[in-house]
């Protein structure tokens, strides 16, 4: 009899149906990969395992025993245990605090934290997690708050441990620790549901993969008789082709940060600071990509490029102006497109409709508005639609609601606004997080056709493989640092891995630093 | 229970939403009528009688619903940014007080000019009363509410000095009230014989500029978009800082107006009493309009209609007035739950 | 400055600072528990009405003071686990919710006042709580008479703080209600229910603000008029600010502000002829912006402060 088995599970949201009459099941020692694109209903089906949603159709057993509907704690009680891609800690709160939450009775007039801290510490030495129990989460490294995830799994005595994207947020040889871990759990009699859309990670963890499709299971295939090429068609339908990047001469330099530092004023970080003397030039026709594990200053960076952060020492040149203390209404005046890391809390207004989303960055210039008050809604209107048909967004036209559009048309939105005034240089953050195969490959074409007219491209990315594919040189980020720059036709990925966890460059191959940041005087002209 | 947005909102259910939050409120509010041992339905017809059944008791709503208009404007254009205003209490008392400072002889133009000009000293008082907690939120991040709360206390302690002190009417006989605006300041009658004036004019206009700039206005954009995603309009180049100083601003200034609009308007001078707690009452003259300057003109005289009615219902049947406060505070929260139920469905398994 | 120093040393002064500081100790430790579950309560100003209210009314309908107490507390509740179905159920405004929560419950306890008392021209009076002396203790120079010749309600509200603090820092009830407050994610994916979490917090916090103001109505006075909480549930929300959200510091809080006042009114006695006494009244709001200012910059709030959580909504 199977651990767990999966029975005709569908979900639906609204009209989107993220799970469509699911059934697989698990034995003992099993990893199962859940593999599938961004919004395949990965996440829905292992949250209606964990409880946290309630399936429409369906049910779920384990060991035989049906296990209840939308309880969490009937979850945990049967077995399972949950690592979310989203930690779910709080940040405020000790290691020990975390993961005592919810082991004893809420009416319990104290509690037994000497046994707990006991009991973690022994499960720290077995499966070799180390950590502090009494460290503040906040203090903590990206790596450690998930062994903390685990942990808290482990100490409810998980059998079955569900991990979403693991690695999303790991260094390449973060993630290789993290698959020893596993491989001594599974040794150990866990189960693993191992979710990820990284062909070769499901290729080295897994014994057995169930391929998703727009909620459907679509195919199921032992791991030995799988390889890359049959799963990618498996997962998207058809074969993928990815843009090549053509050989291209450099132009002149557009963006070129000397030195710039920004320190952290907020109170409770470790005082590293956010950008620590970076030195960075992007010039025409070029893709430069920025690697990293989330969290080391990425995001200030992006905020530094799009205005919305003021360098603390250092300068920021655009096309020859020094635009250190601009505002993000002059940035994008002078000739930059942003693209947000985060569609919907920066990119758009979700709620305001798609021809307003068009001009929010052109309020007070004609022809939006005249004489910068009274907006020529009009006007308006007859450039969303030509925008709407020049980059194929799908929508009911330019009077609906934002938030309704499906993630890639709102990035093709996004995409429109900042790319149809031919900005001279692109700040793309994270440009296709989230989105499925066709979207990746629209957002990536734009881009290249970007670099071809001449435009200096910056590419923010946690995917490796995504910077491979489209960059002329990579540099990395890590706590505020950030590395020259390499010709990514050098470089490895194991070299960037070394680099994303802070090891300097001598590990890496001096022969291939052919184009660092601070060489700009070579191709002045 | 499972709460689920809808994909599309159908325009009915907006437009019936303050239908039933105000059919629910009137439900739970006859709970207190027959607690008293009152009937229901009399009651209410009594209620409805005395706000609209003569010519007097009809520009008595009217009168009514000119505060009312301008304090429910001030909350709707600052609700409309998420600047959470719940000073207009104490911002209307200011531009009262402005009013009386410069209206009570110190300056004297033609009414032509005057009007305009008590009223503009009306709106800047009431702004500058907004400017304290609007800087403490743009610079300092200290929470609006709060001090916005906090500082309708220490304004009417403030202009009860004045009124006891240097504004004092001498001829008041010991009442704290000041002197009275003189003629060119006071607006015209609007209907013979009624307290009706001039003000309820201003009010409509009010409304119609604060919808145009609302929906015309790259100023009224900049308010929606950062009242519904403040982070994506700084990051598209709006100044957030800027916008919403400038929301609290009109926001204060239209609270200003009503008050000027009660002392140059209705009573002629100045007491501690103007305001039976209009800039309250404002908010929920905002959410039953469902922050929108055109539909505050009807919320605004629904609500006045329910004061004016619950003056003389009380005075016929031995209803505490209180029901009417009561049921404002009901259609206050009945407003949000049916609001939410046009975005939102329910449903339980 | 002589006449401030006197003042200081008299206890006289330091039990009026206790008498005053009961109330808001009991509204502020309200508060600070619904703001550590993640629920902003506004309604505290009606809640503390209601209270006030509802308290005296019981007694002068006959009913002994204990029960009246238990009274308030039982609609404070109540009125808390209104607030939670809009708020943590309906993940409604946490701001618009409270604003109308006092309206309705300020207007409501006005109403059934005047219902139930048509004629009183002046208000009417009970017997309210006595001062109790603790044996001993109250014998205590200075210490004895300011914080052992008090009101019972006046020790429930000094013993609540340090249960208040046991029961947030070292129970497991406690460590949830903050983790609530922190991410209500976590909390869910250990089994907890956010929601009941949130609720529980927010009716248990409400009931202690309907106690404050029954305290008004039933200890320090013993009548009700209208507009007698005055504010005083706004300034709890500045004091929960101003503490940091820690109780022990809520506690130093409440009482700084509660000397000034205090301090204030005897002041007034004194420089009352060269200051108008607006401006003194004017002084426990200013204090409590001011109180605010000082420390919005240095606390860190409750993370989850303000963010309904929905339970199986797709994020």
């Amino acid at each position: 009899m199977a651990l767990l088995a999966f029975h005709n599970i569908t979900k639906r949201f609204g009209s989107l149906t993220a799970n469509d009459n699911i059934s697989f099941s698990l034995d003992k020692g099993e990893v199962i990969a859940l593999l599938g694109e961004n919004g395949a209903g990965k996440t829905t089906l292992m949250n209606i395992l964990y409880g946290h949603y309630t399936a429409d159709r369906g049910y779920i057993e384990v060991d035989g025993q049906k296990l209840p509907a939308g309880q969490t704690d009937a979850a945990i009680n049967a077995g399972i245990g949950m690592v979310h891609q989203h930690f779910t800690l709080a940040e405020n709160l000790t290691v020990l605090e975390n993961i005592m939450l919810g082991t004893e009775s809420l009416w319990s007039l104290g509690q037994k934290r000497a046994p707990a801290k006991a009991k973690l510490a022994q499960m720290s030495k077995d499966y070799g997690l180390k950590i502090n129990p009494d460290a503040r989460v906040a203090d903590l490294s990206v790596g450690e708050r998930q062994r903390v995830e685990i942990l808290k799994a482990l100490y409810r005595d998980a059998r079955v441990l569900i991990l979403d994207e693991p690695t999303a947020v790991l260094t390449p040889q973060e993630a290789d620790s993290l698959f020893k871990t596993l491989k001594s759990l599974t040794k150990e009699g866990f189960s693993i549901i191992f979710i990820s859309h990284k062909l070769h990670e499901i290729l080295a963890i897994s014994t057995r993969v169930e391929v998703l499709r727009r909620g459907k299971i679509v195919g199921s295939i032992e791991t030995e008789k799988a390889d890359r090429k049959l799963l990618a068609e498996m997962m998207v339908g058809r074969t993928v082709e990815r843009p090549v990047l053509e050989q291209m001469a450099i132009g002149k330099p557009i963006v070129v940060l000397d030195n710039v530092s920004i320190e952290d004023k907020s109170k409770d970080t470790s005082g590293i600071p956010k950008l620590n003397q970076i030195n960075l030039t992007v010039h025409q026709h070029e893709i430069v990509g920025i690697a990293g594990v989330a969290g080391n200053g990425q995001s200030t960076l992006a905020d530094l490029l799009s205005g919305l952060e003021k360098p603390d020492a250092g300068s920021f040149t655009l096309l020859g102006k020094e635009v250190t203390s601009a505002s993000p209404a002059d940035i994008v005046h002078r000739g930059v497109g942003r693209i947000p890391e985060d569609r919907h809390s920066s990119g758009v207004v979700g709620e305001m409709m798609l021809w307003e989303n068009l001009i929010s960055e052109d309020l007070r210039h004609t022809p939006v508005s005249k004489a910068g008050v009274l907006i020529d809604r009009k006007a308006c209107l007859e450039r969303a639609n030509k925008l709407i048909d020049a980059f194929d967004i799908r929508c009911e036209g330019p009077e609906a609601e934002t938030k309704l559009l499906s993630g890639g048309n709102m990035q093709k939105l996004i995409l429109a606004r900042a790319l149809s005034p031919k900005p001279d240089f692109i700040l793309a953050n994270q440009p296709v997080r989230g989105l499925d195969e066709g979207a990746i490959a629209y957002v990536h074409e734009q881009l290249l056709a970007a670099r071809k007219r001449g435009a200096a491209v910056l590419l923010i990315s946690e995917d490796l493989d995504e910077l491979f594919a489209l960059c002329d040189r990579i540099a990395v980020m890590y706590h505020g640092n950030l590395t020259p720059s390499y010709d990514a036709k050098t470089l490895t990925t194991a070299e960037v891995g070394l680099m994303m966890a802070g090891q300097q460059s001598e590990n890496v191959n001096h022969s291939s630093k052919t184009n660092s940041g601070n060489e700009e005087q070579s191709y002045a002209n | 229970m499972q709460i689920e947005p809808r994909e599309h909102v159908a325009p009915w259910r907006i437009a019936f939403a303050p239908v039933a939050a105000v059919f629910v409120s009137l439900l739970l509010g006859s709970v207190l009528i027959l607690w008293v041992g009152a009937p229901v339905l009399e009651a209410y017809v009594l209620l409805v009688k005395g706000a609209v059944g003569s010519s007097f008791a009809l520009t008595e709503t009217l009168t009514r619903s000119i505060p009312l208009i301008f304090t429910g404007l001030a909350a709707t254009i600052a609700f409309r940014a998420k600047f959470y205003n719940i000073g207009a209490e104490g911002q209307l008392y200011c531009g009262a007080l402005a009013a009386t400072f410069f209206g009570t002889g110190l300056i004297t133009l033609p009414p032509l000019l005057m009007i305009p000009f008590l009223m503009l000293v009306g709106a800047l008082a009431g702004g500058a009363a907004l400017a304290v907690p609007v800087m403490l939120k743009t610079h300092l991040k200290v929470d609006e509410v709060v001090t916005t709360l906090l500082l309708n206390f220490v304004i009417l302690l403030f202009v009860g000095y004045f009124l006891e002190g240097p504004l004092k009417d001498p001829m008041s006989m010991g009442w704290p009230q000041a002197e009275p605006i003189i003629d060119e300041g006071l607006f015209p009658s609007l209907v013979d014989k009624s307290r009706l004036h001039f003000g309820f004019i201003f009010a409509l206009i009010g409304s119609v500029l604060c919808w145009a700039m609302m929906r015309f206005t790259v100023w009224g954009y900049e308010i929606r978009a950062v009242g519904l995603n403040a982070s994506a309009a700084k990051f598209a180049g709006i100044n957030v800082n800027t916008t919403v100083i400038r929301t609290a601003l009109i926001s204060g200034g239209l609270a200003g107006i009503a008050g000027v609009s009660e002392v140059a308007g209705l009573k002629g001078y100045l007491t501690l009493d103007i305001s039976p707690g209009f800039g309250y009452t404002g908010i929920a003259v905002a959410m039953l309009a469902q922050l929108n300057p055109l539909a505050v003109i009807l919320s605004a005289l629904f609500i006045s209609m329910i004061y004016v009615g619950a003056d003389s219902m009380s005075r016929a049947i031995n209803i505490p007035t209180y029901i009417a406060d009561v049921l404002v505070g009901l259609s206050v929260l009945s407003i949000l739950v049916s609001v939410m139920l046009t975005r939102y469905r329910v449903r339980f398994r | 400055m002589m006449d401030i120093l006197e003042i200081l040393v008299s206890a006289g002064f330091w039990a009026a600072t206790i008498r005053i500081v009961s109330p808001l100790i009991l509204g502020t430790l309200g508060e600070l528990i619904c703001e550590r579950a993640g629920v902003l309560n506004l309604g505290i100003e009606g809640i503390m009405t209601m209270g006030a209210m509802s308290g005296w009314m019981w007694v002068y309908m006959g009913g002994d003071l204990w029960t009246g107490v238990m009274f308030a507390a039982f609609l404070g509740l109540m009125f808390g686990l209104l607030h939670s179905i809009f708020t943590v159920y309906l993940g409604l405004s946490q701001h618009v919710t409270g604003i109308g929560i006092t309206l309705f419950a300020s207007s409501l306890s006005y109403y059934v006042y005047r219902m139930l008392l048509p004629d009183a021209t002046t208000p009417p009076k009970i017997e309210p709580f006595q001062v109790y002396e603790v044996p001993f203790l109250s014998e205590i120079p200075l210490i004895g008479e300011a914080l052992f010749s008090q009101t019972p309600l006046t020790y429930l509200a000094l013993i609540l703080v340090p249960i208040v603090w046991y029961v947030l820092y070292k129970t497991p009830l406690g460590l949830a209600v903050r983790m609530s407050g922190e991410n209500p994610m976590a909390v869910e994916a250990q089994g907890i229910n956010v929601l009941t979490i949130r609720t529980g917090a927010v009716m248990v916090g409400s009931a202690f603000m309907a106690v404050g103001g029954a305290f008004i109505t039933m200890s320090a006075f013993d009548a009700f008029f209208f507009g007698m909480i005055n504010g005083r549930g706004w300034i709890c929300i500045a004091l929960v600010i101003f503490a940091s959200w820690k109780p022990g510091k809520a506690l130093l809080g409440a009482l700084l502000f509660a000397g000034l006042d205090a301090l204030q009114v005897r002041a007034q006695q004194t420089a009352g002829a060269l200051i108008p006494y607006q401006f003194f009244l004017m002084m426990p709001y200013i204090l409590s912006i001011v109180a605010m200012v000082i420390m919005a910059r240095k606390a860190s709030y409750p993370k989850a402060l303000l963010v309904p959580f929905r339970r199986g909504e797709r994020t």
